[in-house]
């Protein structure tokens, strides 16, 4: 779409965009194609003298079990993450849908943990689930649950997906509801003058016309999971025990900052970026094929 | 309402409770944690009623810290929240109205290179660019620095897009008037289309706000100096390892005070917050 009446000016539209353009390029493209360019190098351990390896820090990577074992990690948690957070969600929004009383006190009730950082909702749920002095862990122990993630890697591992989904939901819950709201209700009750029972009408016509809203939030669940997991992992396990939640952002992280490995971390940038990139695209390929029945 | 099935409505209701209840669990323990002492905490099982410390908790921290881990005062945090947040907010805000103002209302050589420069950073969230990022802040000498803290976020697509597509819903009608009016492409921005646009910003502010209040990976990379945490980082550095060791009542009252403003931005700008949401998105 374009507009039929412009403005004419040699100069302003230049500098109106300049600002952020600006920032673009310095902020953004700049760190990019750096990261790309140290993905070839490799740097001595005072990082005096650089040396171009061309695909070494490549070839490293996917030779290292390590990194191989945190793309597993990472997939894992991102199915766990966006699995459970699209599933609770949606049940929520399809009960807020049907109730007529009351619908607005749950959804302000429901929408607030969107507003908590990433890292706080890891504390919250590690002082929970704390080892000795949580409060669910002592339910869990008079149960015979033997309670600590920090000795038991899938312990570790359900704690962050909890953190991570519980601050999720609320996010999924807006575009559930909004997507529900948007069904026409006629089709909804040509079905059940047929004699659709609630169950078969959800199956039948709701759950096919929200495709469209699930497979969007998959999309934004994945790269949430991916990407912005990283507060609830750093505050709570920091990657532990062992390796049992070192998600790939945190790798990165890990080995650039704590490891100060240049190259190895650049080149695990530069994957991440193919990542993203590739969800991005299939995102835009599938919403506007419209995904439906 | 469709049909009349009662114990389906009870049904829901109560699947919505128990979600209701699940959801805040989380935040009244917080809660009842920094009304305790540390003693009343760690004597397991912890009590889950508020106890009476309330105020000395939030004071020793607003104004004090906590004894152990970071000793910087969370009062100080929170200003530099606030000042990381509105920054973020406003700035985006600023930049991006203004570009997209260019990309919508001019016809320029370059004007479709700008506009994909500006999408593809849709794409890539700054925990992929951390270590380059960084490099280019330290070597810009931003280091601790307000600005450090907030012009690498403030480069974003989304809010140039949701400016775009809401210019382009503008009839262009308004344009040729003011044209034939006489009014300059500058006057039209003030006059017209930025009081056109306040419902857009409201919402924009509201997403924007909580996102640079709880940025956790860039305020921890490029702030080494105490007086420049912010209350997210804060609450990282009195964490000390082992659950005995760590102030888990001065803890609690920070992550409470770390919640409460973006939690009451949402609550209280509900209805921009959702449009916000649900249009940067679409």
């Amino acid at each position: 779409m374009e507009k039929r009446v412009v403005f004419r000016s040699r100069w302003l539209p230049y500098a109106l965009l300049a600002p952020q353009i600006a920032v673009t390029l310095i902020f953004f493209f700049l760190p990019a194609g750096q990261a790309v360019w140290f993905s070839f190098q490799l740097q001595d351990a005072f990082g005096l003298k650089t040396q171009f390896v061309g695909l070494a820090n490549y070839a490293a990577l996917f030779a290292d079990s390590n990194y191989l074992a945190s793309f597993k990690v990472t997939a894992v948690f991102s199915v766990l993450v966006a699995g459970a957070g699209i599933a609770i969600a949606l049940l929520l929004a399809v009960m807020a849908d049907r109730v007529a009383k009351g619908a607005l006190a749950y959804k302000t009730l429901l929408i607030w943990p969107y507003a908590v950082a990433p890292a706080v909702a890891g504390v919250l749920w590690a002082f929970l689930f704390a080892p000795s002095i949580g409060i669910v862990t002592y339910v869990l122990k008079k149960n015979g649950v033997d309670w600590n993630w920090v000795m038991h890697g899938d312990q570790a591992m359900l704690l962050v997906v909890m953190a991570s989904v519980w601050k999720q939901i609320s996010y999924n819950f807006l575009f559930f509801l909004a997507g529900l709201q948007s069904i026409p209700r006629s089709l909804i009750e040509a079905a059940a003058i047929d004699g659709a029972g609630p169950a078969r009408r959800f199956w039948t016509i709701v759950f096919p016309l929200l495709s469209p809203t699930t497979f969007f939030l998959l999309v934004v669940n994945i790269v949430y999971a991916f990407f912005d997991t990283f507060g609830v992992i750093d505050a709570t396990t920091q990657g532990g025990p062992g390796a049992a939640t070192h998600i790939l952002v945190y790798k990165t992280y890990y080995d650039g900052v704590k490891a100060a490995d240049l190259g190895g971390s650049s080149a695990q940038s530069a994957i991440l970026m193919l990542i993203v990139i590739a969800l991005t695209v299939v995102q835009f390929r599938f919403v506007e094929r419209k995904v439906q029945y | 309402m469709i049909e009349n099935r009662p114990w389906l409505n009870f049904l829901a209701h109560a699947i919505l409770v128990v979600g209701v209840l699940v959801v805040a669990f989380p935040l009244y323990v917080t809660f009842v944690a920094s009304t305790l002492t540390l003693d009343e905490i760690i004597h397991v099982p912890m009590p889950l009623l508020p106890g009476g410390h309330l105020w000395e908790n939030y004071s020793q921290v607003l104004t004090a810290g906590s004894e152990g881990g970071a000793a910087a005062p969370v009062g100080r945090m929170m200003l530099n929240s606030l000042i990381m947040a509105l920054a973020i907010a406003f700035g985006k805000i600023a930049i991006s109205i203004i570009a997209s103002f260019a990309i919508v209302y001019f016809r320029f050589p370059l004007r479709k290179l700008a506009f994909w420069m500006i999408f593809i950073t849709l794409m890539l969230p700054v925990e992929v660019r951390i270590i380059p990022t960084y490099k280019v802040v330290s070597d810009l000498g931003m280091l601790n620095s307000y600005v450090g803290l907030t012009l690498p976020l403030i480069a974003s697509a989304t809010a140039t897009f949701l400016f775009r597509q809401f210019f382009l819903t503008v009839p262009d009608e308004l344009a040729e008037a003011a044209r034939i009016d006489g009014a300059g492409p500058l006057r039209f921005f003030k006059d017209v289309l930025l009081p056109l646009s306040k419902t857009s910003i409201a919402a924009l502010f509201v997403i924007q706000f909580i996102y640079g209040w709880n940025q956790y990976l860039w305020p921890l990379l490029i702030t080494t100096e105490e007086s420049m945490y912010t209350t997210v980082i804060g609450i990282k550095r009195m964490i000390t390892s082992g659950d005995a060791l760590t102030e888990w009542h001065l803890v609690m009252a920070t992550a409470m005070l770390a919640m409460l403003p973006p939690v009451a931005v949402v609550v209280l700008m509900q209805r921009w917050f959702v449009r916000g949401l649900v249009e940067t998105e679409k």
